[in-house]
């Protein structure tokens, strides 16, 4: 069926002009190879005044096609020939004056300034972003400062029953995977602190290592930056995906007040939760270096645990955890923001909950740096 | 006229979620150049009806005849052609939201035809007038229209292959009165001078009304009834009874009359 897989042009001067024959199967899937030789149709050629577009010849035509066929008639009259179409179905006149519908001149590129610009706007356009959301987070803080004051002097405001779940969900449910990291890291920080110390003879302090390193910082931090990625961007993404269906509206509107209901039980929660897990953490990492340096030291649990009470003191344990409430407040803060930030689509909720993520673990470490300055300078 | 063609067949169909029976032993034709309606209530499976034929659904049972060729056995290349052949419109549009309108149009000339920049430009054009948008909205983003222009750039997007075939789902669905009615007679000017075939699930009477050939009721799992207007105003089925006659009802029917 040569008719209905092809798709033809011939021109030739003819008695009655300038003839444009078409034939075959004008439709959108084979007219491509005809664009150029119809735009190249050089209305010079014609001796006469005249111009016929013979479409007898035609088997099938579509939008495409029909508008191959106007825009060349238009190429011909506006070169001053009188244009006549010769065989035309009531088809393929109805197709003919939908082409006819469309004016020329589209804009259909995207005006796009000069680089240089695109840089300035995009450089200028985030310190704004930035300002905005270190203003936007220091005002939430001060609003959450005066709801827990508030919950504090009314304690019946408290919502019990979610501050329970939150804490299950956040505290309970992490402690698996703290647990497992936490014992991974101890170990590799006794095994790698081993060997680098066995080149100086200075092996038996291991074991300090190990637990100043755990105690003040590793515990608290790995906790922190797991808490965050996991609670952290939970909160964000529930809060969020209430406040997309209006149910935070819906709330107040019912009089009830979503920092009371949402905010308070989780930033609660997790400032209850996040010291008690970093305690675990801390047992589990010092259990993953004592199994190591028994291994590859041979210092018996027993020699560990001596070793250990003389390295560190309670300070040393309670530097971590004393910074754990303030990690919590910041990560669950950072993620409830986040999560009232959410408007109407479904990928706001994933933009505010990566923003989150970020932007929890980076204050969880900027917080880490501020208590090494402060307890150094305390001398503790 | 002659004997009608059935464009699209569906035989027996079975659709099953886990213990819920959607579709059960479902028959459906629709001919060449007709606009056919599908309604029912809400659950009914319409819009898995829909997926079914287009391949987005696997059914469980039966077999799905589309331009006289089987959905379920063939082959990936077979497949890619006969999807050119028809055109979806989803409920909100579905445009790709980090495309222009102009550019979403284009989504399927650069896929499958790699036409010419300046041609491609052309019929986009084309198209997006004959949808009646103005010409501002080819470079503007989806998020910048209203619903009803989404819907609109949309159908441009499903009619850029010149398709036989035309699926829409809730076309009228979240457009104001006056919106929807431009929607239906758009569709019925279009359908007509492209000689489409037009698959409308919907759960607008005054759509039925003004656009559809034949209406195919689902209930009961299958389709219970297919006919036109007259048939669905005679039929005893309480459903059909409830939906036809109701008070919405009489009201699209006086407005169609009238």
């Amino acid at each position: 069926m040569n008719g209905t897989t092809t798709a033809t042009l011939e021109t030739e001067e003819a008695e009655v002009g300038f003839l444009v024959r078409a034939k075959g199967a004008w439709t959108v899937r084979l007219v491509r190879d005809l664009d150029g030789p119809l735009r190249e149709i050089s209305p010079k050629r014609a001796r006469g005044r005249d111009a016929v577009i013979d479409v007898t010849g035609l088997t099938r035509l579509d939008t495409a096609g029909a508008w191959l066929l106007h825009r060349t008639s238009e190429q011909l009259r506006v070169a001053g020939l009188r244009v006549s179409y010769r065989g035309e179905t009531p088809e393929i006149r109805t197709l003919l004056e939908v082409a006819e519908g469309y004016k020329f001149g589209f804009n259909l590129r995207l005006p796009r300034p000069p680089a240089y610009l695109q840089l300035a706007e995009r450089v200028g356009a985030a310190v704004v972003s930035v300002s905005n959301e270190v203003r936007g987070v220091l005002g939430f803080f001060g609003l959450l400062l005066g709801v827990l004051w508030r919950t504090v002097k009314h304690p019946s405001r408290l919502r019990v029953v979610p501050l329970v779940h939150h804490m299950e969900r956040a505290g309970l449910d992490a402690l698996p995977i703290v647990c497992l990291m936490t014992f991974l890291i101890g170990a590799v920080l006794a095994q790698q602190g081993a060997v680098q110390l066995q080149k100086f003879g200075a092996e038996v302090f291991t074991v300090n290592m190990v637990a100043i390193t755990f105690l003040r910082e590793i515990g608290i931090l790995l906790t922190a930056i797991i808490v965050a990625g996991r609670s952290g961007s939970a909160f964000t993404a529930e809060i969020g995906s209430m406040k997309m269906r209006e149910e935070v509206d819906a709330m107040r509107t019912l009089g009830l007040d979503p920092m009371d209901m949402l905010v308070v039980p989780r930033v609660l929660a997790l400032i209850i939760m996040l010291p008690l897990l970093t305690f675990i953490a801390d047992i589990m990492g010092l259990l993953g270096g004592a199994l190591m340096v028994w291994q590859m030291l041979d210092t018996s649990p027993g020699v560990f645990i001596v070793r250990l009470s003389e390295a560190a003191n309670f300070w040393t344990f309670g530097v971590g955890i004393f910074k754990a409430p303030f990690m919590a407040l910041v990560i669950a803060m950072i993620g409830c923001y986040s999560g009232l930030r959410v408007t109407g689509s479904a990928e706001s909720v994933g933009v505010q909950t990566t923003r989150s993520v970020v932007q929890s673990i980076f204050m969880v470490i900027v917080l880490d740096a501020l208590f090494a300055v402060f307890f150094t300078a305390m001398g503790i | 006229m002659s004997e009608k063609e059935a464009i699209i067949r569906v035989r027996g169909l079975r659709n099953q979620f886990g213990p819920q029976i959607v579709h059960e032993n479902l028959d459906l034709d629709v001919y060449r150049g007709e606009v056919l309606g599908i309604v029912g209530g809400s659950g009914t499976g319409k819009s898995v009806l829909l997926r079914s034929i287009v391949g987005l659904q696997q059914p469980t049972a039966g077999t799905i005849t589309v331009l006289d060729r089987t959905i379920s056995e063939m082959e990936e290349e077979e497949r890619k052609r006969l999807e050119q052949q028809w055109g979806i419109l989803f409920q909100d549009g579905a445009l790709f939201s980090a495309l222009t309108v102009a550019e979403n149009v284009q989504v399927p000339y650069r896929e499958h035809l790699g036409l010419p920049e300046e041609l491609m430009d052309e019929l986009a054009s084309l198209k997006i007038t004959m949808v009646g948008l103005p010409s501002d909205s080819c470079t503007k983003f989806p998020s910048e229209l209203s619903g009803g222009m989404r819907k609109r750039a949309g159908l441009a997007r499903a009619l850029a292959l010149d398709p036989d075939i035309l699926f829409l789902d809730e076309p009228t669905a979240g457009l104001d009165p006056i919106g929807a009615a431009a929607f239906d007679t758009l569709i019925r000017d279009l359908q007509r001078t492209l000689g489409l075939t037009v698959f409308l699930v919907t759960h607008d009477l005054d759509t039925l009304h003004a656009t559809c050939d034949r209406i195919a009721v689902l209930a009961d799992k299958r389709v219970t009834l297919h006919g036109t207007m007259d048939d669905m105003l005679r039929s005893d089925h309480p459903w059909i009874k409830e939906y036809f006659t109701g008070p919405r009802a009489r009201a699209a029917q006086a407005s169609a009359i009238g």
